[in-house]
């Protein structure tokens, strides 16, 4: 038996700096066409215990699991008792473009820093053998030790491949497995263990033309030390090289070496196609091989799929369109009214908690900060969950089914106008709902150029948390009266905030993608994969994944930025006025949302009004006023937007408290509104005129008052650039808008 | 001529896929390789993209890209061919909305 000396490999842990920790256990990968079913593979083999982490140097997730062996055979004492095991992200070839591409190889070949795997299982879709195998093919040059897995063999009983002439193809064990039933798992198992302890290579031997195989020898020698090893694998990577490098790619780790060695051969090449060269002669190869892969010689017409006859309904030029309107509209009514139960749950639950400890922790500065710092923020954090639950649901359900790709398909028009991907239009939809789900969903485009650009914008349409603030600011400032006799000028205000929020997006997307996110023209190769039942397992799982890394990772910035605006709004303390200390505590009803326990008195309201003037975040409103004048806002409105931070609505509750009317409910805001009518300026000129109102709330409409998507942003980003820059530019026009309005209006004499 | 100027519920075969050099070698990769059988299904609702069946399955490019690709028209329907023929699963003959008009 081979020495086994790859299985002891020494692994970084992820936190920079901290001990290094060895592995004894051999890794394998899973590759795998887009749509061959495997991430339910993945999940069938590893059983519930998957860690999502990231590739290192991009934001691509990587999803690891163990399959433990308990049921094989042993022969020997080095055998693997269980193997590691990495979900690669779907590729149709190796060969690649930008870095997302790139980890494919990277990952099959463990280069840079990622752990050189034992063995790649890579998952066919029985249904498009040929073009998978295209893949598989790539790996085997590489000399990568190979599984296959014929999957989703239930798809195709009346033509079925043979999973022994398919596996004879190249050498290789191929086993046929239906992953969504748990077929030929045990046997896929069996065969990955074997693999794993005879190490065996398939072989391949395509017929590439002889210039090619020239142009091959000269690039061999130009491959860094590290890529070397034997005479097939630098020449199945000399193939990579010659496909994938260019002079203006977006590879990464590239040595400028090989790359002038590429370049040199493909100037020398002239009017040779080399993709066409390269490509051709392994579909020839496959093509050729393909009537040995099945067990009847002659097939017989083939049936119109299932999936097309479907197709004819949800691709109809006028039905379709219709129905695609119907779907989207109940993914957005759900996240929009039907995770309100559950939100109001989670706000009575924890306002509930806060109540008990109020009563029964003894009455100071922990106490605060236990309630209102930390059990507030926790329930700022898990207040996002109904929405984001529901929205990776449907995004599940939609994604599994296939009918995302048809999503894509029907928006491409419209979505390409605006320099996004068709996929964008299921975040930018959300984003009516909630900016935080919406910015997870953008992992479902590939590209992180795409991904960015939906990121930067979505903020900007109209979410739920802004819906209390129009409410307040109308229902104070604009008349309950009708136009033309029937038309209320309330509900128009609304209506065209909406209109407002969709336009700015559109052409801020425009200018960001052609500016700040620049990114070459990609055109669309889109597959539309058939129809399926979507597995209820592998939706469960993205889900829980989803919803426990917005927990760990932006949950602790929501939590760190509640409590530094509790601090804010907290302290300094006013001097202790008696009766006041356990009313005079702005913070409870402000950064704790909907966990304010007690509704105060007029005296303690006034006391909380005085507190808040006094405090940090009182002082701030002050110092930022010169900057909010221009736009007709006071101090006091500068604090409301301070403690808007927290989540937009809390707007309401914060003027409540400036004003010293109490604890405000948003649907409840008589006095609120009452109060904001009569306050005056010094010289007895009301500070509230409709043109304020109006600036108000394109300021809202425009500016990033949310940590919290803040905080998603980061941690989609890993980087607090792409936040800062986000709200920066989101301040900056909201400002620039507001004051346009307030002067404007002031000019035209409102 | 090319694939954009094929009318709905054609079958025609290709013969050299342009473009830029990351889109042709992405879909010559996806099997669209000279010699294959390509039929055009359908167009979306609003006039792009086009959706294409290749070697039995479904694939959406836009009408500008399309039109980098050159095509002859191929007189046979692809769907009587044997295994070894390029395009094992082409089409079928009519198109998706052909049937209904």
């Amino acid at each position: 038996m081979e020495p086994r000396a790859t299985t002891a490999r020494v692994k970084q842990s992820a936190a920079p700096g901290s001990k290094v920790v060895a592995v004894d256990r051999p890794l394998a990968v899973v590759v795998g066409n887009p749509n061959a079913g495997k991430t339910t593979l993945f999940n069938q083999l590893t059983g519930q215990n998957a860690r999502v982490g990231n590739y290192p140097g991009v934001t691509v997730e990587r999803r690891v699991g163990v399959i433990r062996f308990d049921g094989e055979t042993r022969t020997g004492h080095d055998e693997p008792l269980s193997v590691e095991l990495v979900d690669v992200p779907g590729a149709y070839s190796l060969s690649a473009r930008s870095a997302e591409e790139q980890i494919a190889l990277l990952a099959v070949l463990g280069f840079e820093e990622n752990p050189r795997p034992d063995l790649a299982v890579v998952v066919l879709d029985a249904g498009q053998l040929i073009r998978n195998l295209y893949l598989a093919l790539q790996l085997i040059e590489l000399e990568v030790p190979v599984v296959l897995a014929l999957n989703m063999i239930d798809e195709v009983s009346d033509d079925p491949p043979s999973p022994e002439a398919v596996g004879a193809l190249f050498g290789v064990p191929c086993v046929a497995t239906n992953a969504r039933k748990g077929a030929g798992i045990a046997e896929l198992r069996s065969a990955i263990y074997a693999a794993l302890r005879d190490r065996a290579r398939g072989r391949v031997a395509v017929d590439y033309p002889a210039p090619l195989r020239q142009d091959l020898d000269a690039l061999v020698s130009a491959l860094p030390a590290a890529w070397r090893s034997s005479a097939g694998r630098d020449r199945a990577l000399a193939l990579w090289s010659l496909a994938s490098i260019e002079a203006d790619d977006e590879l990464s780790g590239i040595e400028p070496g090989l790359r002038e060695r590429v370049l040199a051969v493909r100037e020398a090449a002239g009017s040779r196609d080399l993709e066409e060269e390269i490509i051709l002669s392994r579909y020839r190869f496959l093509d050729q091989h393909a009537p040995s892969l099945y067990a009847q010689v002659e097939r017989r017409p083939p049936k119109r799929r299932a999936s097309d006859r479907v197709d004819r309904i949800l691709l109809h030029p006028v039905l379709g369109f219709l129905i695609f309107i119907g779907v989207m509209l109940v993914v957005f009514q759900s996240l929009f009214t039907w995770a309100d139960p559950a939100i109001s749950l989670i706000e009575d639950t924890f306002s509930w908690v806060s109540t008990l400890l109020m009563a029964h922790l003894p009455a100071g500065v922990v106490r605060d900060l236990l309630i209102q710092g930390v059990i507030g923020g926790v329930g700022n954090v898990v207040v996002f969950l109904p929405q984001i639950l529901l929205l990776f649901l449907f995004i599940g359900i939609l994604e599994d089914s296939g009918y995302m790709a048809r999503v894509a398909y029907l928006m491409d028009r419209i979505m390409k106008a605006l320099g996004l991907h068709g996929r964008a239009f299921v975040p930018m939809l959300s984003g009516f709902a909630c900016a935080v789900p919406a910015v997870l969903a953008t992992r479902t485009m590939e590209r992180r150029r795409d991904r960015l650009l939906t990121m930067m914008v979505v903020p900007l349409m109209t979410c739920s948390a802004r819906l209390p603030v129009y409410t307040l600011v109308i229902g104070a400032l604009f008349p309950p009266t009708k136009v033309f006799g029937w038309v209320p000028v309330q509900g128009l205000m609304m209506i065209g905030m909406y209109l407002f929020s969709v336009i700015v997006t559109l052409v801020v997307a425009g200018v960001l993608g052609k500016t700040a996110i620049k990114g070459r023209r990609v055109p669309l190769i889109l597959e539309l994969p058939p129809y399926r039942l979507p597995g209820v397992r592998t939706t469960l799982r993205m889900m829980w994944e989803r919803s426990t890394t917005f927990l760990r990772e932006a949950g602790t910035i929501i939590l760190a930025c509640t409590i530094v605006l509790w601090a804010l709004l907290s302290f300094p303390r006013l001097p202790e006025t008696g009766a006041a200390t356990a009313a005079a505590s702005p913070a409870a009803a402000i950064v704790a949302g909907g966990s304010a326990p007690d509704q105060p008195t007029p005296e303690a309201a006034a006391d909380e009004a005085r507190a808040l003037a006094h405090s940090y975040a009182g002082r701030l409103g002050h110092l930022i006023e010169p900057a909010l004048a221009p736009l007709g806002f006071d101090w006091k409105i500068g604090v409301g937007l301070i403690g808007a931070f927290a989540a937009r609505e809390v707007f309401v509750s914060t003027m409540g408290l400036v004003y010293g009317v109490g604890k405000v409910d948003a649907d409840q805001a008589t006095p609120l509104r009452e109060r904001i009518r009569a306050e005056t300026r010094a010289d007895g000129a009301p500070v509230y005129r409709p043109v304020v109102g109006l600036s108000l709330m394109v300021f809202f409409a425009l500016a990033c008052q949310c940590m919290s998507t803040l905080a998603v942003v980061k941690r989609e980003t890993r980087s607090w650039r792409w936040p800062a820059f986000m709200f920066g530019y989101m301040t900056a026009l909201a400002w620039f808008a507001s004051f346009l309005v307030y002067q404007g209006g002031r000019l035209l004499g409102f | 001529m090319n694939l954009a100027q094929a009318s709905v519920g054609e079958t025609v075969e290709i013969e050299h896929v342009g473009g830029e050099r990351a889109f042709r070698r992405r879909l010559m990769e996806l099997g669209l390789v000279p010699g294959t059988r390509v039929a055009l299904v359908g167009v979306a609702p609003l006039g792009d993209p086009l959706e294409l069946s290749v070697r039995g399955c479904s694939l959406s490019i836009r009408r500008a890209d399309a039109a980098t690709v050159s095509v002859r028209r191929a007189d046979a329907p692809a769907g009587a061919a044997a295994h070894g023929s390029a395009p094992r699963d082409a089409a079928t003959p009519l198109g998706r909305y052909a049937e209904s008009a």
